[in-house]
């Protein structure tokens, strides 16, 4: 089954309540995905520095690293979320600390990388990943958030999404895609590494193979209409905004509210319940094969 | 008149309540307030009572319904009215996929647009719906009256068996085996009492509408062969 979210603020002033709302909405999916949750957040940029979000096994491995990065990486500012942290680094010594992530500390995943983006996910009910991850208190401009019911792949951090489909871009998916063995061995082909047995991994593999080759996102997700052989919603996370995309059958749900203050998605209208002024929102349903985008 | 909020009472036991009434009961009319899209509200009704649900329903509203009336004040997720025996059920603003799935009799009246698949494999239910509906709509659709004021997505009426399609506006595409068909004083007649039921007496005028049906092509029963099943 799984479920997703999404919410994109447009009014600044609501910006400090968004990881508090979309920690309530993945709450509410955890009916429709029990098994494991994954968020991204879009939080403030600094000018001339990335920020990667970087997974060990445990906390307790993680914080050991931080520490090792610290050492290594003076001016790096080193933020830890239980099994996850997030490290700000000024460009210029991104290729040093990558580089030395794989050599020294080869246990550690780089989950994602950007200006703005933070990447989290674990196994568990969605209300506790939210919660050792401490989202209730992230601010930032727009959220995307996904909680897993597995059907293609085991129940894993790796199989849990979403899934860095390029710099300060992630997807999650509601579905199953019926094609992405043959997807998987296409995509090795062209180079593209794809670590999981997982459907979602491999329509993250494949976005980023036609960005690759010089499409936009919004025409990249136009062409998976063609190559991808499943049923899914997905909604992609950019630097300033999300998109959506519902396959031409659109049995898999998504439904949209728009205010004043904000764009949100949910899989369920109950998702979108609990937002502030939902009884005066637009409320819709994205048409199949179509692709959306609410960007600033 | 009981009146229940969802917010504080579990949904579990209104459906239970509403499931406990005698046909002859008193309390013939419930107020239900913040469903806030919750599942399956209402559904299961066998008595003729009336619901009024005061918000956003999610998933199943009314399904099953037999002899009762819902009305929704608000927007309604996927399946509402599925399989449908008879009764009427109302819903003010828009419905997702599946609004009266396999529905077997009574009404549905869409305020807004319903989405894909309005009406799959209908039974004998009436829908009315004032807005558009999506693709895929009266897919398999064997028998009962679809009524669209607006505009029907791909594919309509794809395999349709005997059903009766009345579309208003531009229809996108016809699924297979459906085809556009002659509107005789029969049909403007039938669909004149669709919309004098669901509350449009005199309102809408049956010329405005083309019909649409099967071409039996597809499904092959032959009436000589009927004595053969």
């Amino acid at each position: 089954m799984c479920g997703i979210v999404g919410l994109f603020i447009k009014d600044p002033a609501l910006e400090p309540e968004l990881g508090k709302l979309t920690a309530a909405m993945l709450a509410t999916m955890s009916d429709r995905g029990p098994d494991s949750a994954g968020f991204a957040v879009y939080g403030k940029g600094q000018k001339g520095h990335s920020k990667l979000t970087l997974r060990s096994k445990s906390a307790a491995a993680m914080k050991e690293t931080a520490k090792r990065i610290g050492r290594e990486f003076g001016k790096a500012e080193i933020t830890l979320h239980d099994t996850h942290a997030v490290v700000s680094i000024d460009d210029k010594s991104l290729p040093r600390l990558t580089s030395w992530i794989a050599k020294e500390s080869p246990e550690t995943e780089l989950v994602g990388s950007g200006k703005r983006m933070a990447l989290f996910k674990e196994v568990g009910r969605p209300e506790s990943v939210t919660e050792r991850f401490g989202l209730e208190t992230m601010s930032g401009t727009h959220a995307i958030g996904h909680t897993r019911m597995a059907t293609e792949s085991a129940v894993t951090t790796d199989g849990a999404h979403p899934y860095s489909t390029g710099s300060d871009q992630c997807l999650v998916h509601n579905g199953s895609l019926s094609n992405h063995n043959n997807l998987r061995r296409v995509l090795a082909r062209e180079g593209l590494k794809i670590e999981t047995e997982n459907d979602t991994e491999v329509a993250a593999g494949y976005l980023t193979w036609r960005m690759r080759e010089g499409k936009s996102l919004g025409d990249a997700l136009k062409v998976s209409l063609d190559d991808l052989d499943g049923f899914y919603t997905f909604v992609v996370g950019t630097e300033n905004g999300f998109g959506v995309l519902r396959d031409g059958i659109a049995c898999k749900p998504a439904v949209m509210a728009e205010t004043d203050q904000y764009v949100a998605f949910g899989s369920e209208y109950r998702v979108l319940a609990g937002l502030p002024g939902i009884e005066k929102a637009r409320i819709w349903e994205p048409e199949p094969a179509t692709v959306y985008f609410w960007e600033r | 008149m009981p009146e229940i909020d969802l917010g504080t009472t579990p949904l579990r036991e209104l459906n239970a309540a509403l499931h406990r009434l005698s046909p002859d009961t008193n309390e013939s009319h419930w107020i239900v307030d913040h469903p806030e899209g919750r599942h399956a509200i209402a559904a299961g009704l066998a008595v003729p009572i009336t619901v009024e649900i005061n918000g956003p329903v999610g998933y199943y509203c009314a399904g099953m319904n037999k002899l009762a009336t819902v009305l929704i004040h608000g927007s309604a997720g996927v399946g509402v009215a599925e399989n449908m025996m008879s009764g009427f059920v109302h819903v003010t603003g828009d419905a997702s996929q599946s609004a009266g799935a396999t529905g077997r009799g009574g009404l549905l009246r869409i305020d807004g647009n319903a989405s894909s698949r309005c009406g799959i494999s209908m039974k004998g239910i009436d829908i009315v719906v004032k807005g558009s509906v999506g693709h895929m709509s009266a897919f398999m659709a064997q028998a009962g009256n679809l009524v669209v004021f607006g505009d029907a997505g791909e594919a309509l009426g794809d395999s349709i068996y005997e059903a009766r399609l009345f579309v208003r506006g531009k229809v996108k595409g016809l699924g297979a085996d459906c085809i556009e068909k002659e509107m005789r004083d029969e049909h403007k007649q039938a669909l004149h009492n669709v919309l004098e039921r669901a509350g449009f007496d005199g309102q809408i005028d049956p010329d405005e509408f083309k019909r649409y049906g099967s071409a039996r092509k597809l499904y092959n029963f032959k009436v000589d062969n009927a004595g053969a099943y």
